[in-house]
């Protein structure tokens, strides 16, 4: 089956010759005239909307966007904050980067909507520190908008007022986890909080009621404040709804971000048709679906079960190429959508050494304050990077999983899963080959990548 | 300190930015770094005593965050992405190619004291990999060919100075 169109609802303006990241080219495109309409609205509606959209979070968890908003405490009395979660960190996504830099009023607009649909008066972005352009391209756009009133005090001639803040963060990966970003955004070490039983949206920013999402779920708030949550719940298929922006690295011919509504595309389609499959003269060999903690595929491996299908129960027997790139999908069979950044390997990657450099990232990133992901994170990378420039065992593999094992659910945050996930997913796909690796390093030659 | 008027200008404005002061320790560091080139010892007690806080709460802040550091660097900054997506296109070959080209290694200031090579985690540019943050300025698919010309680059605008 040939792969779908691209379409493109928050890209629509990515790359598109003679647009501009400035005030005059978005209003010149019919920008900030949905903010204009939604503030003739009352929030209840727009909230309802978004309920409607069945909009799942775009930051990697896909969370209901309408239900986090449902969940906020309007009754404390205390401000209610937003926070733009624009610290892009998960390894291999790069959605967000090109929103920030090409269609920078695109967000603010979106972010002004849902900062007016839940009553917030003050908003941050948390831009990630290695985007200083991105903070230029935000900061100046927020100047522009707010000098014409779309932003600051009251906003459209109307007595809403609400101004937005870009707040820079400084290299740590743990920042998008969004308890970890308030402890950051509030001058402190990034580490995340206990929950439950107090989530953000009731002791969030200050100890206040605060949202925080991510910068492509905003963006989707603008579009279904123009067309309505029932026309966002068409595109894509239900519980999946609306577009998804694809982020495609690795081994692939044709490498970058694609748009396409949620669960029409499979992940072959994806890969052989846009992007233009395997390098010259290489195969697939493994693919990582929503960002460097997913579990990793195996090509060639099948998938088997059953789904649902409208009221029906059916029957499913997927390879890897087969399966439809939505939340439920990729969950069903073991692995997530996450973040959207998908990761290709072919053959000619060794997956001890890829694991190896996964390994390292994650005990860089580790906040620390948890043992078993502290320790767990460092001793995993001690054993993978020692596979492969030092000695390996055959006895390796049943090593590492012994550590991954006893991380997960015994952490404050889904940091202590994302770090044990790939080791636990490699050894389970690929055990031949850390056994083998032993053997596999003697033939090795001394030009060959490194990864780690 | 004695910083710049410009800076102390930024500093008291993005103070405002918060109903509390000790939000702006992450916006001073940057904005120290960006002048000083480091967080000096004193930039720590400065901004301690401008946000009403402990110098431990600034310095804790300091020492969790990769991008601030305690130590100058050299002219300019390399950071080459390490992570998989980089690596898997030959990362850590362009890695080596700045390291041999200005006679480094990662993480420490060359010997002429023209640039640090870094290796840093993700930076979010994962389909142009791989990728290299000249300062604030991204280079996109640096193969060890492209390194070489922008170490050359780095060279000559060097010489001019």
């Amino acid at each position: 089956m040939p792969a779908p169109e691209q379409r493109r609802i928050i890209f629509q303006h990515i790359d598109e010759p003679g647009y501009s990241n400035d005030l005059a080219c978005y209003v010149k495109h019919g920008g900030y005239e949905v903010l204009k309409q939604a503030l003739t609205r009352q929030p209840q509606e727009l909230i309802d909307e978004v309920k409607k959209s069945g909009l799942r979070g775009r930051g990697g968890a896909g969370f209901p966007c309408g239900v986090k908003w449902g969940l906020v405490d309007r009754k404390s009395g205390k401000p209610i904050y937003l926070i733009v979660n624009a610290d892009e960190s998960e390894p291999g996504t790069f959605k967000d980067r090109y929103i920030i830099h090409q269609d920078p009023h695109q967000l603010i607009e979106g972010t002004m909507i849902s900062c007016f649909a839940n009553n917030v008066q003050q908003a941050y972005i948390y831009i990630r520190g290695e985007f200083p352009h991105g903070a230029r391209i935000l900061e100046t756009a927020l100047a522009e908008a707010r000098a014409a009133g779309f932003v600051g005090q009251n906003i459209c001639g109307t007595n809403y007022s609400c101004d937005i803040f870009v707040h820079r963060g400084a290299g740590a990966y743990i920042c998008g986890e969004e308890t970890g970003l308030i402890e950051s955004l509030e001058g402190k070490r990034a580490n995340p909080r206990i929950k439950p039983p107090y989530f953000p949206a009731v002791l969030g920013l200050y100890q206040c009621p605060t949202i925080v999402n991510n910068v492509e779920t905003l963006c989707h708030v603008k579009y279904i404040a123009e067309h309505g949550g029932e026309a966002f719940a068409k595109i894509g298929t239900p519980n999946n709804t609306g577009t998804r922006v694809f982020c495609v690295s690795g081994h692939v011919q044709r490498p970058g971000y694609y748009e396409f509504p949620a669960g029409t595309i499979t992940l072959g389609q994806l890969l052989n048709e846009v992007c233009g499959g395997p390098l010259p003269g290489r195969t697939f060999k493994a693919v990582i679906p929503g960002g460097s903690s997913a579990k990793i595929l195996r090509f060639g491996e099948r998938f088997k079960g059953k789904r649902k299908v409208g009221a029906d129960l059916v029957d499913y027997d997927w390879g890897v190429e087969d399966v439809p790139m939505d939340f439920d999908s990729l969950g069903m069979i073991g692995t997530m959508g996450g973040s959207g950044g998908v990761i290709v390997m072919d053959d000619s990657v060794n997956m001890v050494e890829a694991l190896a450099n996964i390994n390292a990232f994650y005990s860089h990133e580790s906040c620390g304050q948890c043992t078993p992901c502290r320790e767990g994170s460092l001793w995993m990378k001690k054993i993978t990077t020692r596979m492969v420039h030092g000695q390996a065992r055959a006895e390796d593999a049943a090593l590492l999983k012994g550590v991954a094992d006893q991380i997960p659910g015994r952490t404050i945050c889904a940091f202590g899963e994302a770090c044990s996930w790939p080791t636990q997913s490699f050894i389970a796909k690929f055990g031949d080959e850390f056994k083998q690796y032993p053997e596999t390093k003697k033939t090795k030659a001394a030009d060959s990548r490194v990864l780690v | 300190m004695n910083l710049k008027p410009e800076t102390l200008s930024k500093i008291y404005e993005v103070i405002t930015h918060y109903p509390v002061k000790r939000s702006a320790t992450l916006p001073l560091l940057h904005l120290i770094q960006e002048e000083v080139g480091y967080i000096p010892e004193d930039a720590i007690t400065w901004i301690a005593a401008k946000l009403e806080l402990e110098p431990i709460n600034v310095y804790e802040v300091v020492t969790f965050y990769p991008m601030f550091r305690r130590q100058p660097i050299g002219r300019r900054h390399i950071k080459v992405c390490r992570t998989l997506s980089c690596a898997l296109l030959g990362g850590y070959k362009t890695c080596e190619t700045f390291e041999k080209e200005f006679n480094t290694h990662r993480g420490e200031v060359s010997p002429d004291g023209e640039v640090t090579v870094d290796f840093v985690e993700c930076l979010a540019s994962c389909g142009t990999a791989p990728v290299v943050l000249i300062d604030d300025e991204l280079h996109e698919k640096v193969d060890c060919v492209k390194a070489k010309q922008i170490a050359d680059q780095i060279k000559a605008e060097a010489k001019k100075r």
